[in-house]
């Protein structure tokens, strides 16, 4: 009998349309637990370091995570993982919604898609019936709406459906999978399996999710329950609204958005408007959003509402989710928050993340007004603010003309633009977009995050640990005196240590050490959450969350029967993280590519970052370089990956 | 005859609350496993939310009465400009549908308002929904008692079937506001 895990994965060979369900062995689960972990080992055992994205090898694997389909609250994060196009490294972006528990319940915890199908198919996975049908009907057919046609055409209004949409088709860059009000949107998901031939993969189960123990499970997310109501209700005092409560940052539900208005950038992420939220626009902005919001809704087992049915006017409905609400309008200089209301629904539809992709139609803009793009790229192209975005963002969809450029992203477009284009691509780590933040002094928690996670996106890195120093000493005394969810006393010292200004502020405090630690308890927490399958918004991205590395090792223990402790716990996600990087070094991941885009602060002590990247390798056992060291390798019981990085001469034989 | 007391137990339904995470039915189906908790799966749930989201439809429905034959003929309810499905408010587990029906065996589920003894405070559908889409109301109400016949008690195979609980006639479920 396997407890919170089926036990099974489905193999598809998408050129043969072969299809197995396959047995796992049970020690993977004690090795990697599941969903990131479980899906890094497959990438390392079955994908070689000189596959490339849109390669037949490359795998794209959609998974549960552990938890998924139990009723640990809010656990419904799918997982999907690939070698990227734009990174060349291999990425996990997940989503929230209804998908993984139904794959669970169907009986499986992964779908692992190999090779590419002559033409354009969807999978139905019915229990132990699963399909790969014709999709040549839904060629160029909406994300959003193909789903709602598949279940229509599968008479089975409870499947539940990811889809790509023109953009996954067309192999661009930022397509991503869509299902529902959630998608897999970061670093190239919907490419991949747009380039695999597959529109959709629709699924629906009826089978039991076992729990080890069952009783004892329910009796400990009675305090986790406790703990949600409290948070609920008892929001965290001295931070902005939108970090002031629990879920992914419940941004439908809050309409004051002076914090990310005035602190993140417009444009290309070039322009920072601090007196943005004025009275007119506050009126603007939230009378939209009220009047576009139909229902406000949540993920799968999920008490928050983070997302809502919108029907902005003129537009056709669409679930909106997250920070995309806003990033259309900052991007194109549009002060209307109607404009983006409507460009999402389109977007959504064609299957684009909203973080990279007004960001491209943005950097496109600047080098039309600096001459280096020219009437001839823009030919056809409205002059209004509004009627260009809608312009480049068809063009990049479809992949016509200038859009066929673009749809490879900032990084390489600039590259093929040439002319100077490089100078614009400034807001890239790994040729991959971040958010729009410039920000003054360097931040040493920051600069870590985002310089060294596998995730190469800071959204889901950052989190449990307050964002800047609180201005007074009662504040800090206030919020640590109840906070549970550090993994070691010695961070409450940190907090009360910490000041705005002076020797205590950063870059210099918290120390290069201090710094190790905290991003190291964060990143580990992530880690838990995405083999988990647990929304980062009720656990590691946000303040004094509901799960945390004291109540995670019960919960497991009570679903799996795999007794486990917070050591026991941590050496697992240590080791997945360690496969992951190890992975990645592989592929030519190094020091020199850990490094944010050089203006993202204005003031760089270059000394100081440098000792931050060694302080934090050493801490986590790896070389001056960036790679997982033999010695440490072994303690993860991790030698065969130590003789693969001393075979391929990433590490040296006797050395480190 | 004589007066008899007798409970009326009702679960209101504010679907306009409701968010659609299906906690309801993840916590049903646990709750009526056996052991309890050993096992989830939503399709084994006396609650199901029937959802279309690009209606706006989140309709809670719990698992009434068993009906050997379908209905002679269907509703299709349009409220508020939204059209639901056929049958959507209906309860019964019926054959012209697969809601309320074991996966494995075909038998009818039937919510038995987590009777159990000691009793809940309320069953645990109504625990779990934390947007408090579901509240839980009892009254008593005074009835002439009925006199059971010999011949009229089920026997054989029928009456083996969980749904053929002769108390939850007493019960209401489903007061809906709707918009």
């Amino acid at each position: 009998m396997r407890y919170a895990e089926t036990g099974y994965n489905l193999e598809i060979d998408l050129a043969t349309g072969n299809i197995e369900r396959v047995e796992t062995d049970p020690r993977l689960m004690e090795l990697h637990l599941g969903g990131l972990g479980t899906n890094v080992k497959m990438h390392w055992d079955r994908v070689p370091p000189e596959t490339k994205a849109f390669d037949p090898e490359n795998l794209l694997i959609f998974s549960t995570g552990l938890l998924n389909g139990t009723p640990a609250y809010s656990a419904n994060r799918t997982l999907v993982t690939f070698i990227s196009p734009q990174s060349h490294l291999l990425a996990y972006p997940m989503m929230g919604g209804f998908w993984s528990a139904e794959l669970k319940y169907a009986g499986y915890d992964k779908v692992i898609f190999r090779n590419k199908s002559p033409k354009l198919v969807y999978i139905w996975i019915n229990n132990d019936k699963v399909e790969i049908r014709d999709a040549t009907h839904l060629k160029g057919k909406g994300a959003l709406e193909t789903q709602d046609l598949i279940r229509e055409e599968l008479k089975e209004p409870r499947a539940q459906v990811a889809a790509i949409g023109l953009a996954g088709e067309n192999r661009v860059f930022t397509a991503s999978i869509e299902q529902g009000r959630s998608s897999a949107s970061r670093l190239g998901g919907g490419a991949v399996m747009g380039d695999k031939n597959i529109k959709a993969v629709a699924v629906r189960g009826t089978k039991d999710v076992y729990l080890a123990r069952g009783a004892e499970f329910m009796q400990l997310m009675e305090e986790v329950t406790e703990y949600i109501n409290f948070r609920n209700t008892n929001p965290i005092p001295d931070v902005m609204t939108i970090l002031s409560g629990i879920g992914s940052p419940q941004e439908m539900k809050h309409t004051d958005e002076k914090w990310h208005t005035e602190n993140f950038m417009w444009g290309n992420a070039r322009t920072r408007r601090r007196d943005f939220w004025n009275k007119k626009n506050e009126e603007n902005w939230t009378s939209t959003q009220l009047e576009s919001i139909t229902r406000l809704i949540s993920c799968f087992n999920c008490p928050q509402q983070c997302g809502a049915l919108v029907s902005p006017e003129g537009v056709s409905r669409y679930m909106m989710k997250c920070f995309g609400k806003l990033t259309y309008s900052m991007a194109a200089y549009v002060d209307d928050l109607g404009f983006n209301f409507r460009i999402l629904q389109r977007a959504t539809e064609y299957g684009v993340d909203s973080f990279s992709t007004p960001q491209i139609l943005a950097f496109a803009v600047e080098l039309y007004e600096a001459g280096i793009l020219t009437d001839k790229d823009f030919e056809g192209c409205p002059p209004d603010k509004e009627g260009r975005f809608f312009w480049l963002l068809d063009r990049v969809a479809r992949r016509e003309g200038i859009g066929d450029i673009l749809a490879d992203g900032v990084y390489y477009a600039a590259r093929k633009i040439g002319k100077g284009a490089e100078k614009f691509d400034h807001n890239t780590i790994k040729k991959h977009e971040q958010l729009p933040l410039k920000l003054g002094m360097l931040d040493p928690i920051y600069f870590l995050m985002y310089s060294t996670n596998e995730k190469i996106s800071i959204t889901q890195i950052e989190g449990n640990f307050p964002q800047s120093a609180f201005p007074t000493r009662e504040q800090r005394e206030a919020f640590v005196k109840d906070w549970i969810q550090v993994p070691d006393e010695r961070f409450k010292q940190y907090i009360l240590d910490w000041e705005p200004r002076g020797d205590h502020a950063i870059p210099y405090f918290p120390t290069p050490e201090m710094c190790s630690e905290i991003v190291d308890w964060m990143e580990m927490l992530h880690n838990i959450d995405d083999a988990l399958g647990l929304c980062a918004g009720m656990s590691s991205f946000c303040l004094k969350p509901p799960y945390h590395i004291h109540n995670y090792p019960k919960l497991i223990s009570a679903a799996t029967g795999m007794d486990i402790d917070e050591a026991g716990l941590k050496k697992i996600v240590n080791r997945s993280r360690n496969l992951h990087r190890a992975f990645n070094n592989e592929r030519g991941l190094r020091r020199a590519d850990e490094k944010p885009p050089e203006d993202h602060w204005k003031r760089r002590f270059p000394e100081l970052e440098e000792k931050l990247l060694s302080t934090y390798y050493k801490f986590k056992g790896w070389n001056l370089d960036g790679v997982p060291t033999r010695e440490r390798l072994m303690e993860l019981d991790l030698g065969y990956v130590a003789e693969d990085l001393e075979k391929r001469g990433i590490l040296e034989v006797g050395k480190n | 005859m004589a007066k008899i007391k007798k409970k009326i137990k009702t679960i209101k339904v504010d679907a306009d609350k409701c968010n659609g995470c299906r906690a309801c039915e993840i916590v049903c189906s646990g709750y009526h496993s056996t052991p309890k908790y050993s096992s989830i799966n939503p399709a084994r749930s006396r609650i199901h939310v029937i959802s279309h989201r690009m209606k706006n439809i989140w309709l809670p429905v719990f698992a009434g009465e068993y009906a050997p034959a379908e209905c002679m003929g269907r509703d299709k309810y349009v409220i508020d400009g939204k059209e639901y499905d056929e049958c959507s408010f209906c309860r019964a587990s019926c054959p012209s549908r697969d809601f309320f029906k074991e996966p494995d065996s075909g038998l009818p589920l039937k919510c038995d308002m987590c009777e159990s003894d000691p009793p809940l405070s309320t069953p645990m559908c109504v625990q779990k929904c934390l947007n408090n889409v579901l509240t839980y109301e009892e009254r008593e109400e005074e009835v002439e008692e009925e006199e059971v016949k010999v011949e009229d008690v089920e026997t054989g195979l029928g009456s083996m079937i969980p749904a053929r609980q002769t108390w939850t006639s007493d019960c209401i479920i489903g007061v809906y506001s709707l918009t």
